[in-house]
């Protein structure tokens, strides 16, 4: 049954992502698991996955400025780039789901009780299909920043929220992407629960060749997934 | 040449009206025979149920294959595996699927029924991973996976049997604590 063997992805190199257990963010103090996680082979569970998209996915989704009768408030942003994996190969035809406050700060979820100002003609929610090439592109408003009560005078830096399934369940990846030099990022333990040679990865690009003239600012946002292991070569 | 991975964050505590989809529990429809609910909540370490969670499940068909390119063994076509579903005030999350097939393991040989669940939530900076096995399966006792750990932990991974499926309580921390995987 060895033809039933196939190669799993690459596990994730240390310094990558935040540690679960990051004090600075108060909620992961009672939710971050005590115990070390137990290494899984890589069986054909985990390099399948699910194959979304299909229906699920209307050409308006990926236009958050046009999802109600009137446009909504704000800065009106292009956000697009694409998705990958570690070798620099494209991950097509991949679901990208992306969620967002406000231009005021207000996400337009029951429980957000900032006191900013819902938008009748903003729901902030957006999901599209990645192309033949890994390609994406949302338009939408950028959102304001947020207060929480993670410490004295919290905000959140600016950001939007990814979800991402790649082609495998190992794959699947959530995270967030922030603006160029946003002044909030040194007081934002979010951001900054990731190893510091990581964080950069997460900040998107202002990108002046894919702005619309008199229209809307771009800004890129590359997505690396993890790649593929080699097959093993026999060296005896 | 490699490229840097783009690193995880939380998915904070306002996603569910973006992330939950009206057909999100349902792996498969309610007409498919041998249908059950797989049910549970999830807790955090002082017990307290966790409302801003998001289960997602992966798994096989009954016949143990996949609808899916990197299947060897080909892609079973129009088997979703997937299921997705917000936890509730209470913590409750379900959805509604089949008892998966045999699926083989790196060594050919084949594992136990098994479900794979990420776990999303406010506090949780990355998901955490774990798997469900079913009660009763005769197979559980050969599975590699079970056989490695202790039989305490071990405990965690089974969903028990209940009125209309089965039950899976997912403990993020402390006492019972689920066993996690990294993947
Ligand atoms: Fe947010």
């Amino acid at each position: 049954m060895t033809d039933l063997v196939v190669p799993g992805y690459r596990r994730d190199p240390g310094g990558t992502h935040p540690p679960l257990a990051s004090p600075g963010y108060g909620s992961t103090v009672l939710r971050a698991p005590h115990q070390a996680p137990v290494p899984l082979p890589h069986t054909l569970t985990e390099i399948t996955g699910p194959v979304l998209g299909e229906g699920r996915v209307l050409p308006t989704d990926s236009d958050l400025t046009r999802q109600h009768d009137g446009e909504p408030l704000g800065e009106r942003i292009i956000v697009h780039g694409r998705v990958l994996d570690s070798d620099g190969r494209a991950v097509p035809d991949t679901l990208v789901e992306l969620w967002q406050a406000n231009s005021a700060g207000r996400y337009a979820h029951a429980r957000d009780q900032h006191p900013a100002p819902l938008d009748p003609n903003f729901t902030g929610v957006g999901r599209c299909l990645t192309d033949s090439t890994g390609r994406y592109r949302f338009v939408t408003i950028k959102p304001g920043a947020y207060p929480w009560r993670n410490h004295e005078n919290a905000w959140r830096a600016t950001h939007l929220h990814f979800s991402l399934f790649g082609r495998a369940f190992v794959q699947r990846l959530v995270t967030q992407m922030y603006f160029p030099g946003d002044p909030l990022f040194f007081q934002d333990p979010i951001y900054n629960a990731v190893p510091e040679a990581a964080r950069g990865r997460m900040i998107s690009s202002f990108d002046l060749s894919e702005t619309e003239p008199e229209w809307a600012l771009a800004y890129r946002f590359d997505i690396v997934l993890r790649g593929r292991e080699q097959t093993p070569v026999e060296t005896s | 040449m490699s490229f840097g991975l783009t690193p995880s964050q939380t998915v904070g505590p306002f996603f569910s009206h973006a992330l939950t989809w009206l057909d999100g529990p349902d792996v498969v429809p309610e007409s498919e025979p041998g249908a059950f609910w797989l049910r549970g909540r999830v807790f955090d370490g002082a017990g307290e149920p966790v409302p801003d969670a998001l289960v997602e499940s992966w798994q096989a068909s009954p016949e143990g294959r996949f609808d899916h390119p990197d299947d060897p063994r080909g892609a079973v076509s129009g088997f979703r595996g997937y299921g997705r579903s917000a936890t509730d005030d209470e913590g409750r999350w379900g959805i509604r699927t089949v008892l998966p097939g045999r699926v083989p393991g790196v060594d050919g040989r084949l594992q136990a029924p098994h479900i794979d669940l990420s776990v999303f939530a406010r506090g949780l900076l990355d998901r955490v991973v774990t798997r469900v096995y079913f009660a009763g399966q005769p197979a559980n006792a050969e599975d590699p996976v079970l056989s490695a750990l202790s039989s305490d932990r071990r405990e965690t991974l089974v969903a028990a049997v209940a009125q209309d499926g089965y039950v899976f309580d997912i403990r993020l921390q402390g006492e019972r604590e689920t066993v996690f995987f990294s993947v």
